[in-house]
């Protein structure tokens, strides 16, 4: 943290040394990791729209053939609330990534810029409970479900991930090193509130990291799997991941349909994320623990 | 934030409206004092009450459950440390500990080498593109592991799958990825790989730029070559951000479950548990098994086994680094 104080301050510390030569080693490099970073999608493609029996011959066909639509009405037949689906997990990561970003920044701005008593008590706290593993809590938290009514239905998602220890602390850092002290002083001082202050000084700053935070509660809540996957039952209610899944378990091996499945559920984060790519690696960099 | 302090210092005389309030009793050394502080029991609680409903109280009534003979059908019987004992004798347990260290391992010093080396590329100066090569490099980061484990499980197929396609190419027999025991390891470590190398390549890089110029140039001017300053300047540098990705994960990497659970399609971890993991077994037991007492007391033990796992992790990053602090 003490480093992304001064980066601020001090914008020549992170000059980068000029005498470093760049040699055609390192763009092989990059050029690799490009390609085995989005193979995967290709690759899903590439199945998807062949067959599993153009697959699986030698050698296998590597570009996209003329079987994708036909692939993805077998995924609509196998399920065909794939489009609640794929609504459900929008529905559940907007509320939560909005929930999430709310409740953390304004925790964030206490922890940040307000003495109060047990504050760093509670500061210790929040920090203790990100390193709890979350498995921890999750029959406990399974048998509440049951006695809130929440089993099979979205509420299950939602309620339990309202707020995060890691989304208050992600805040708390961020308002301290992008909100300066003396601007909340002075207008505190011609008598503006705290939350006034909260809301008119604090929140415009901070709005660009809230961002980044919403997106990635948004993805977190996207490609979770495990917990929809104990706590959905009907197809109505399915998030994408659970929909996937299922039709993986209902067929023999069917590699196309499984593939057509995963691509229909990667697509909308792979155009999501053409868009905001460059913010959400900044906001892990800004993130990062530095020296 | 020793300048923050500075500046704060230097700012206290100015500040007319609390000039009798001590400055060492501060529950809060950064707070902005002109503001009412009790606000902040507001601003936090919905924070708070919420943790405690669905996330202290869940772990607390776990501990509790590990004490008894608990299923999902009403038998509640307690049995004192009974379920302990018997974990500690169940060669399940030990298996899934075995294999969880052992993906632990075969992903994590992969992951750090290729990341360090990564964001050492990205942090030459004469690099072009590089806004395009970090956005790539979080790519892997934002899919889904179910649907990428529905693609490796594919690529590592015995019969058609591209990687044994390829082996055998090379003159070699085809390998049973599922099958083995190491073989599948390393098919779901590649997964963990693959997925968290780019993303802690930009921890890296973001800690490689804050390290100040000078402290290259001077080592330039000793004669370091680019090596030598990657190891005597950039790598001790770097000494906060490695434990940190380490700890983050090793408790990221203890949990493991989402890849051998798609790979092997069931709670198994495969037809002799080959690739079993502790999770993995947490869930076998809480929702196959039903026996949700003896799973929380395996919930207890990843969270000792992380606790300590990640204690040797801080203490060893701290001696190999070396001048402490």
């Amino acid at each position: 943290m003490s480093a992304l104080v001064k980066e601020q301050t001090k914008p020549t510390l992170n000059k980068r040394p000029k005498w470093q030569k760049m040699g055609p080693f390192g763009y092989i490099v990059l050029a690799l990791v490009t390609f085995l970073s989005l193979f995967p999608f290709y690759w899903m493609f590439i199945v998807a729209s062949n067959g599993t029996d153009e697959i699986s011959k030698i050698p296998p066909t590597l570009l996209p053939g003329p079987r994708f639509f036909t692939v993805v009405s077998h995924v609509y037949e196998a399920l065909p609330q794939f489009n609640q689906a794929l609504l459900n997990t929008v529905y559940v990561g907007t509320i939560v990534a909005v929930a999430q970003v709310f409740f953390s920044a304004i925790a964030g701005f206490a922890f940040a810029k307000l003495n109060f008593r047990g504050q760093k008590f509670m500061v210790l706290f929040v920090i203790l409970t990100m390193m709890l593993p979350s498995q921890l809590g999750i029959i406990p938290l399974y048998m509440l479900m049951g006695n809130l009514g929440f089993i099979d239905s979205l509420n299950a998602l939602i309620i339990p991930a309202l707020v995060t220890a890691f989304g208050v602390f992600w805040m708390r850092q961020v308002i301290d090193a992008q909100v300066p002290n003396e601007l909340l002083e002075s207008a505190s001082i011609d008598g503006a509130g705290v939350f006034r202050v909260y809301w008119s000084l604090v929140l415009p700053i901070i709005a660009q990291s809230s961002f980044v935070l919403g997106l990635f509660s948004f993805l977190a809540t996207w490609n979770d799997f495990l917990w929809p996957l104990l706590v959905l039952q009907t197809p109505e209610h399915f998030t994408a991941q659970v929909a996937v899944n299922q039709l993986k378990s209902s067929y023999a091996i069917d590699y196309a349909l499984n593939m057509g499945g995963a691509f229909l559920s990667t697509a909308p984060l792979i155009v999501l994320f053409i868009f905001v790519g460059r913010r959400l690696v900044r906001g892990v960099m800004d993130g990062a623990v530095k020296g | 934030m020793s300048q923050t302090a500075v500046s704060r210092k230097t700012n206290k005389p100015a500040s007319p409206w609390k000039p009798a309030k001590p400055p060492k009793k501060l529950n809060n050394p950064n707070a902005v004092l002109s503001l009412n502080g009790k606000w902040g029991y507001l601003f936090t609680a919905p924070f708070f009450v919420m943790f405690l409903i669905f996330g202290l109280a869940p772990i607390i009534y776990s501990v509790y459950i590990a004490f008894f003979n608990w299923d999902a059908l009403g038998t509640q019987e307690f049995i004192g440390i009974q379920n302990f004992v018997e974990l500690v004798a169940d060669d399940r347990f030990w298996n899934a500990l075995l294999n969880t260290i052992d993906i632990w391992l075969l992903s994590t010093i992969p992951m750090l080498i290729l990341s360090i080396g990564l964001a050492a590329i990205l942090h030459n100066p004469h690099l072009r593109g590089s806004t395009f090569w970090r956005t790539i490099l979080l790519v892997p980061n934002i899919t889904s592991v179910l649907a990428i484990a529905i693609v490796f499980g594919q690529l590592f197929g015995r019969d058609f799958g591209m990687v044994n396609l390829i082996i055998g190419a090379l003159g070699f027999e085809h390998v049973d990825f599922i099958q083995g025991t190491t073989s599948s390891h390393i098919a779901i470590a590649t997964m963990i790989v693959w997925r968290w190398t780019g993303y802690n390549a930009l921890i890296f890089l973001a800690a490689m730029l804050a390290i100040p110029g000078e402290l290259y140039e001077s080592a330039a001017l000793d004669g370091a070559n680019k090596w030598k300053q990657f190891i005597y300047v950039t790598l001790p540098s770097l000494r906060n951000t490695i434990t940190f990705v380490l700890i983050v994960g090793t408790i990221g990497g203890l949990q493991v479950f989402a890849e051998p659970l798609i790979l092997g399609g069931s709670y198994n971890g495969g037809d002799s548990g080959q690739f079993s993991t502790l999770t993995l077994f947490l869930f076998d037991q809480a929702f196959v098994a039903y026996k949700w007492g003896y799973a929380a007391a395996v919930g207890i033990m990843i969270t000792v086994i992380v606790a300590i796992v990640s204690l040797i992790n801080f203490v060893i990053t701290r001696r190999l680094a070396g001048d402490g602090k």
